[in-house]
């Protein structure tokens, strides 16, 4: 405590400026703005309306940055005065703007295009909205104020006012940017195709749509919460938290996962199919890092595993064994159990040799493990078998009776039944003895092993199981793009099933769920975004890390522990809140 | 605290002795498969006597040269571990932005002219501004990514390093695109240093004299003055001792007065001048600079550490530099020689095969005394 005292005592010495805060957010929320324009992604979704002629994405991000600004600030100065944070407010986004401003001079006056190439005069034309400097200065900085005010104002509003307001744009929002998905949902029925001609251009929203959409959820929301403050008074819990609730929301999902599809049409259904994949592999990883804490980032290995196995077996081409050896062709369904079989004897085969290594070796064992798969598969000396570069082409489709699954939607639903199996398995081993030893090495290994578990065997087991899922997955993953090639298979794919997990929840299925849509089923949606996906998982891993490292949808037993944490700090010397709300807990609890 | 791990050493092994499993049988098989390849490589390339003795001399000079780069790079990773056992799995890419930085000046000089009329100027002003470059970025992956997780345990460190990776491989992409920047070739590099002829001038039939490419000679020459300087930097100064006991021990260093926060900084700080200084040498061998150019080095840099000891900053020097040339000479002397074909496309497995061989079975490395499980 005294420590803590000195220290406080010492940091206050230097006397700050009171706008020290404001001009420091001003400054990372600038920083992120101009970031986003140097690096590119602010020319490529300026491209991108939300709303028609009015608004692009850009400018929406823009918008949503100095707001940002503004709300920020407001959260953490709810004891000075309103004139106080609001003038902060002001300071901040004109200093965010201003930054900007400094970037648009910057790139009029010198030459910055052969060195960042997202500096065109594209990009400043969109920075300046094609006014000339003289103008566009003073307005982004202005702007910048007015949108830090807005921001502040947003924020310290009562939250009656800022829910329906921020559900209103979250809606138009969604509206906007998945225009594209939406107007082809609606085009199959024509009175609902009718309200798409209203709300929307083949671009994006029209105003009137935009307009409409806002009222609308801005409607819904203030209705809701009267709802949920009436249902809160009277004290009755709502019916969709019993449990029959739960199981009617489950069976909604399922049901909006099998429509989907069959109402939008091919890409989505090739969109959830990737997505599927990914879901499959990253419960297979999930057992691995997620409960026994193994963390591999060869796991790509087992997903060519599958996928090699399968073009093998299936293949019409001379690369097939088939074509030089006595194992005949095979069906999908004859090859599927055969390739993820030999995932598991590799995924354990993998897992012998790293047994003993440990935390951090270990993902760089793995890691150049499955980088060897690689290198070898892409070799000339593994060519005679595995076609090197030039991949095994020509696998065919799966067929039930005379059907072909040809369709990408078809083949959704492949992915779709082996992933309800899988998270059927994936579910019962959680809370299986098999689980709960792989929770234990996670937490301690040297206490594990002394409880009388065996590591070698539970270890192995994480490596053969994990694999079996990805080795399904890249079976799967084989028949879908009917061809296999050694790119497919690089280290990004772990790193990418890694990070959705992450995302989702270590240790999650929901998580894994969660995680998948987020981070393989939003970018593949929005197609521009293709290529910067990888910052965003870059980033992803970051923040969530630092935010939430329970991820998005935490499992249980993680949400416990990572509260159970939290709580020991507190056991020093609880602020007098948290005593009075623990007293009105313990007061509560033998009432219910 | 030494008996406790004299006794875990010691069970292990008494147990060993009395049940040899089959993961223990599979484990032998491994390292004999492994010595079987290396060993019958190389007298079945030997016996073919396909390379002459000029060929190894290149050969072996270009894993020097590769292999003053990897040193450079595991200095990073190794004075990194020692003081916070971070792995900085973006320390690749801190190098990949020392390069980039590097090249669009050495650009802009051959641009100018000034790259052939003045070229160790040109050196200087290319290994400062990759050294500024890559050191500032090192400092602030630092303080942004790395200094919350400062006590946190378990795989958050790493992931959060893994995002930091990706973060500055996408960064770089967006910024400078995605194409390959090919490098500019100074003048000096086209003649090679010629070292010793083995015919008289004017001979009729020349025998090809002993040569090494200028670069070669230039990266390994300036590596080591680097290397050089970094010692002395870590053994003499007051900052390199108090980064010498942080790593020892941190907490005992703390209370010795030591500020641990500056000492971090100043470690990154050396980590990054090295990686600039390694940039700027890996993109003047390979003459090309792309935005994924630090992952594989950055791995095989690591795996260079761990195999000197990592923690130890000689044995990350001769880690690297072992590494470098079994990577080059590998695929001649191991693979030609049991008929494999296009041997030189399994260069990274060596390496890798290396890297995962010393992981298993000698995780503390060559010099390493520190045991490498005592972070898990």
């Amino acid at each position: 405590m005294t420590a803590a005292t000195i220290s406080r005592g010492r940091r206050h010495k230097r006397v700050r400026s009171p706008f020290h805060r404001a001009m420091v957010t001003g400054l990372v929320f600038g920083i992120i703005a101009v970031y986003l324009a140097v690096v590119g992604i602010l020319p490529m979704i300026h491209e991108r309306a939300i709303i028609v002629d009015l608004l692009t994405m850009a400018q929406t991000a823009l918008l949503a940055i100095g707001l940002g600004a503004g709300a920020y600030l407001a959260r953490g100065e709810r004891h000075h005065s309103i004139a106080t944070i609001v003038l902060n407010g002001l300071i901040a986004g004109a200093v965010a703007g201003g930054l900007l401003a400094l970037l648009v001079v910057a790139m009029n006056s010198i030459d910055l295009r052969s060195i960042f190439i997202s500096l065109s005069p594209a990009t400043s034309d969109m920075l300046t909205l094609e006014l000339g400097l003289g103008v566009a200065v003073p307005l982004l900085v202005v702007a910048g104020a007015v949108l830090g005010v807005l921001g502040v104002l947003l924020a310290i509003s009562t939250p009656s006012v800022r829910k329906p307001v921020l559900v209103g744009c979250m809606a138009v929002l969604f509206f906007g940017v998945f225009q594209e998905l939406i107007q082809i949902m609606m085009q199959f029925n024509d009175a609902i195709g009718a309200v798409r001609d209203v709300l929307y251009t083949w671009e994006g929203l029209t105003p009137e749509g935009a307009a409409i959409i806002f009222i609308i959820a801005t409607g819904a929301s203030l209705l809701v919460t009267r709802m949920q403050v009436r249902s809160a008074a009277s004290g009755t819990t709502s019916w969709w938290q019993s449990r029959n609730g739960q199981f009617a929301k489950a069976g909604i999902a399922m049901l909006v996962l099998i429509l989907l599809p069959i109402l939008a049409g091919s890409y989505i259904g090739q969109v959830l199919m990737l997505v599927g994949l990914y879901i499959l592999m990253g419960m297979g990883l999930n057992l691995e890092v997620g409960l026994a804490g193994l963390l591999d980032l060869g796991f790509v290995a087992f997903f060519a595993v599958g996928a090699y196995t399968t073009a093998l077996l299936t293949a019409d081409s001379p690369h097939a064994l088939a074509a030089f050896t006595a194992i005949p062709h095979m069906s999908f369904w004859m090859a599927m159990p055969i390739a993820v079989l030999i995932s598991v004897m590799v995924g354990v085969l993998f897992g012998i040799p790293v047994l003993g290594v440990r935390g951090d070796y270990l993902a760089v064992a793995t890691m150049g493990l499955g980088e060897i798969v690689r290198v070898v598969v892409q070799s000339d000396a593994a060519a005679p078998l595995l076609a090197g570069a030039q991949g095994i082409l020509q696998i065919p489709k799966p067929r039930i009776g005379g059907f072909e699954l040809a369709d990408p939607v078809a083949l959704f639903f492949l992915t779709l039944v082996c992933a309800g199996f899988a998270a059927y398995c994936a579910w019962r081993l959680e809370s299986s003895r098999l689980g709960r030893a792989w929770m234990a090495v996670r937490d301690d290994e040297d206490v594990a092993q002394a409880l009388g578990i065996n590591l070698v065997k539970v270890k192995l087991l994480a490596y053969g199981l994990g694999a079996a899922f990805a080795g399904l997955s890249g079976s799967i993953f084989a028949v879908m793009l009917t061809s296999v090639y050694p790119s497919s298979f690089q280290l990004l794919v772990s790193i990418n099933v890694l990070a959705l997990i992450i995302v989702g929840g270590m240790g999650s299925l929901p998580g894994v769920i969660v995680g998948s849509l987020a981070l393989v089923g939003l970018p593949e949606l929005l197609r521009e975004f293709g290529e910067y996906r990888y910052l965003f998982y870059g980033v992803a891993l970051i923040v969530m890390m630092r935010i939430r490292p329970e991820g998005l949808w935490p499992s249980a037993t993680r949400r416990r522990e990572l509260h159970d944490f939290a709580g020991d700090l507190e056991l020093e010397e609880p602020p007098p809140a948290v005593v009075a709300e623990v007293a009105a807990h313990a007061e509560h609890r033998p009432g219910e | 605290m030494a008996d406790v791990a004299a006794g875990r050493s010691l069970i292990p092994r008494l147990s060993t002795l009395s049940r040899f499993t089959f993961v223990d049988v599979i484990l032998w098989a491994l390292r004999i498969g492994v010595t079987i390849v290396v060993v019958g490589g190389t007298i079945g390339t030997l016996y073919k006597g396909r390379y002459v003795a000029t060929q190894w001399f290149d050969l072996v000079m270009f894993g020097l040269t590769l292999g003053s780069v990897y040193a450079l790079i595991a200095l990073g990773y190794t004075m990194v571990y020692g003081v916070l056992r971070l792995i900085n799995f973006a320390h690749g890419d801190i190098m990949m932005t020392g390069a980039f930085s590097g090249y669009f000046i050495a650009s802009a000089l051959d641009y100018s002219g000034f790259l052939n009329s003045n070229p160790i100027l040109a050196m200087g002003a290319i290994l400062a501004v990759a050294v500024a470059t890559s050191t500032t970025i090192a400092v602030l992956t630092e303080r942004f990514a790395y200094r919350p997780f400062r006590h946190v345990r378990g795989l958050a460190p790493l992931i959060c390093a893994i995002g930091v990776s990706f973060f500055l491989e996408q960064t770089f992409r967006g910024l400078f695109g995605p194409s390959i920047h090919s490098y500019p070739d100074p003048k000096w590099e086209a003649k090679p240093i010629v070292l010793y002829n083995f015919s008289a001038p004017g001979a009729e039939t020349p025998i090809p004299p002993l040569t090494v490419p200028t670069v070669d000679v230039v990266v390994i020459a300036l590596a080591i003055v680097a290397m050089l300087v970094l010692y002395t930097i870590i053994q003499k100064t007051r900052m390199g001792t108090a980064m010498r006991a942080v790593s020892e021990d941190t907490d005992a260093a703390a209370m010795m007065g030591i500020d641990v926060n500056k000492v971090v900084v100043f470690t990154f700080a050396l980590g990054g001048a090295m990686a600039g200084i390694a940039g700027v040498f890996y993109a003047f061998v390979f003459k090309q600079v792309y935005f994924f150019m630090g992952f594989q080095p950055g791995i095989k840099a690591f795996g260079a550490a761990v195999l000197g000891g990592i923690g130890s900053i000689p044995g990350a020097m001769l880690g690297g530099f072992f590494l470098g040339v079994v990577e080059s000479v590998g695929p001649a002397l191991f693979l030609d020689g049991i008929g494999i074909p296009a041997p030189y496309q399994l260069r990274d497995l060596i390496a890798f095969t290396l890297l995962i061989m010393v992981l298993i079975f000698r995780p503390h490395g060559i010099l390493g005394e520190r045991m490498a499980k005592k972070r898990a």
